[in-house]
């Protein structure tokens, strides 16, 4: 039963109406837990009692930088499927995937730099996290640049979903980089959900701002591949009944 | 003893961006028997050779040999099969002797005499030493033609074989594969024109593009 | 005429049960180390063909090394200091300009199809031209870099360290590379792209051996930094080769 269901993900009709049902059911919750965790966040969450009322960046920061790592990770296992049972929308996931999480790393480093200026007095510090989350950013423009470089779609995904597969060793490097190094980045405070250091009402918009990105990303994710399904499929007869204009 | 089909390919199914460059292609090829792919530039010819050597994966349908699937041991399929595209593989800056070497001889062993006769028998004797870059368009051919000479493979996959070659070189070409035919081999080749081939060892496939 | 039927023994695949049977006599395949070894060869062969091209990179890596001090400044007390950065980043250049040719010539005439055809392990064929490109751009480069070293004011008691570390270094820079080429086969003008997907993955290389370089240069102990090239270098050894294949695969098709 499972399996069925899963053999018609594969077929794009399938996953393009399902990602347009889909979409407001991410796209809601999105907005609720973005707007709830930013008030909190800003407002109602109390000043920290070392920097004030600057470490409120965390509330965008934190978030931007897990997601640079959950949606490579989300880019990597796709291409893998793509590359090895030849799913052809695996890679239109892939793909779509690819600007979403340069730009989240983009916003983690732009954040963490304008963080770290009043923090350590410096706007960027070659210590290991920083310079491994720099080098995914190339990473994800290396794929785009990739994958926009053959004019044949099929090595495009291939080629690309291969360069994604190879470079999400990057991924626990950058995670483990704070307790591997002595490293000028703080230790892992979120994750320790249950002996979490963080009174409540700092760590719950916190929470919600984990939350609220991923169920952007999904959103967005789910919009991109529509699109992307289109582009690969605009060819085929189905596109007429299933795109009104 | 009844000659039996070697090769298979079932409802081949291949895309190339939007193109449906193999729509349900289907053949059957026995041992002792050419098999002439004919159609039009763009038709699939090549793509169709690339399929049934392994190279390009179709989306649907599968190729057999000696009644197996070739993806279930692709390495030992190859082992079997002789493949010469569109371009002869030639090193320029080798002679047409080392090229060989190394190109056959990663396969099998090769002794240097056995280089030579195979290059007398294609007619490329007088430049064997030569590099490849000083040869002619139909000597390169007939050098790509010596590697044929030198494999025992069943299975000839040749794209094109008589490109830049004049009457004899042709006729050279249909006596190799007449001689492969007698041992039993088999050859799947893409061609414009009738190769000089026994006619009762000749089959015609036309490839139509949509 | 029994000489034309083989004997089951002789076919490399057994026949189907009760199905069709191959006719002719298949010889035994080259052993797989021999055909290595004709594939280092060849490609030792073809470089040697084309002096002129094998110098390129090194000549790169020469006229880079000039350009710090003609930057910074002559005086080799400060060139001292950034010795271990300069010898690495244009070591790092130099062996990008030489990737872009690993496989670009033998896929262009259709030899690397051959090889993939050829009934051997494709990934270890490409190793051998790999290994061979490493003998060619990145050992001399290793045997070159202490002279760069010099140049920069380096003491002569840094010699070895020096080349070590660039050896042991240029092997994971090569095996990197081999990857990123295989994946940009088909495309025209790559050098820049080919650039943007290695150096990423190269950096860690080019961390440790820049810090190896530099405990050699202050006459300490480069042993920890060494061993870390080592085991990037074996790790590239075991994991480099198969996506080589698998991108070179990926662009035959």
């Amino acid at each position: 039963m499972a399996w069925t269901w899963f053999h018609r993900l594969g077929s794009p009709p399938y996953l393009y109406s399902l990602a347009a049902r889909l979409t407001p059911w991410f796209a809601w919750p999105t907005l609720v837990l973005i707007l709830g965790g930013v008030y909190g966040g800003l407002v109602l969450a109390p000043p920290d009692y070392q920097q004030g009322d600057g470490f409120r960046i965390i509330y965008v920061h934190a978030p931007s930088a897990w997601m640079s790592l959950m949606v490579y990770t989300t880019m990597a296992v796709a291409a893998a499927a793509g590359l090895i049972w030849r799913i052809k929308v695996a890679h239109a996931v892939a793909a779509s995937c690819a600007p979403i999480g340069a730009s989240f790393t983009l916003c983690a480093l732009v954040t963490g730099s304008l963080w770290g200026a009043p923090m350590w007095g410096t706007y960027w510090e070659w210590d290991p996290r920083l310079t491994f989350e720099l080098i995914l950013l190339f990473q994800y423009l290396g794929y785009m640049a990739l994958r926009s470089a053959f004019e044949d779609l099929q090595r495009a995904d291939r080629a690309s979903a291969m360069l994604a597969v190879v470079g999400v060793v990057n991924v626990p490097i950058i995670h483990y980089s704070v307790i591997w190094w002595n490293s000028l980045h703080q230790a892992p405070s979120v994750m320790k959900l249950a002996k979490s250091d963080m009174p409540a009402t700092m760590l719950i918009p916190l929470l919600m701002m984990f939350l609220g990105f991923t169920l952007f990303f999904v959103t967005v994710l789910l919009i991109r591949l529509r699109g992307e399904v289109l582009t690969r499929e605009r060819s085929a007869s189905w596109i007429r009944e299933a795109v009104t204009l | 003893m009844a000659a039996a089909t070697l090769l298979q390919a079932e409802n081949l199914h291949l895309w190339r961006g939007d193109r449906h460059v193999l729509n349900g292609i289907a053949l059957a090829v026995e041992g002792g028997e050419c098999l002439q792919l004919t159609g039009s530039n763009g038709a699939g010819k090549t793509s169709l050779l690339r399929t049934l050597c392994g190279l390009m994966y179709p989306e649907e349908g599968r190729v057999l040999w000696v009644g197996r699937n070739i993806r279930e041991d692709l390495r030992g399929f190859h082992a079997e099969l002789a493949y010469i595209g569109h371009e002869p593989p030639l090193k320029a800056d080798l002679s047409p002797r080392e090229n060989l070497r190394y190109w056959i001889g990663v396969r099998w062993p090769l002794a240097s005499d056995v280089i030579n006769d195979a290059l007398e028998r294609v007619g490329a004797g007088s430049y064997r030493d030569r590099p490849v870059r000083t040869l002619s368009a139909g000597q390169k051919r007939r050098v790509a033609l010596a590697s044929l000479a030198l494999t025992s493979v069943p299975l000839w996959l040749l794209d094109e074989p008589t490109t830049n070659l004049d009457k004899e070189g042709q006729q050279l070409v249909g006596a190799l594969i007449n001689e492969h035919l007698e041992r039993g081999g088999l050859v799947v080749a893409a061609i414009h024109h009738d190769l000089s081939v026994r006619a009762t060892a000749l089959r015609r496939f036309e490839l139509t593009r949509e | 005429m029994s000489d034309r039927i083989a004997s089951a023994g002789d076919s490399v695949a057994p026949p189907v049960e009760g199905g069709p049977t191959v006719r002719l006599r298949l010889r035994a395949a080259t052993p797989l180390s021999t055909a290595l070894g004709l594939t280092l060869a060849r490609d030792l062969r073809l470089a040697f063909r084309k002096r002129g091209q094998l110098v390129q990179p090194l000549v790169f890596f020469a006229i880079v090394t000039t350009l710090f001090p003609l930057a910074i400044s002559p005086e080799l007390s400060r060139l001292r200091d950034v010795a271990p950065g300069v010898l690495w980043v244009a070591a790092l250049l130099s062996s990008q300009l030489a990737l872009e040719f690993l496989f670009r010539d033998d896929a262009q005439d259709g030899t690397l199809e051959q090889y993939a055809l050829s009934g051997q392990s494709l990934t270890w064929l490409l190793f051998a031209k790999t290994a061979a490109h490493w003998l060619l751009t990145g050992l001399p480069l290793a045997l070159m870099a202490p002279l760069a070293g010099l140049s920069l004011g380096v003491p002569a008691a840094a010699v070895p360290g020096i080349v070590a570390s660039v050896a042991v270094g240029s092997v994971a820079l090569s095996l990197i590379g081999s990857m990123g080429a295989a994946l940009t086969l088909g495309v025209k003008r790559s050098g820049a792209l080919l650039s943007l997907l290695t150096l990423p993955l190269a950096m860690p290389v080019l961390i440790f051996g820049a810090r190896a370089t530099e405990l050699a240069i202050k006459g300490g102990s480069f042993g920890a930094p060494l061993q870390l090239l080592g085991a990037l270098a074996v790790l590239g050894l075991t994991l480099a080769p198969l996506a080589t294949a698998a991108g070179v695969r990926i662009n035959l098709e």
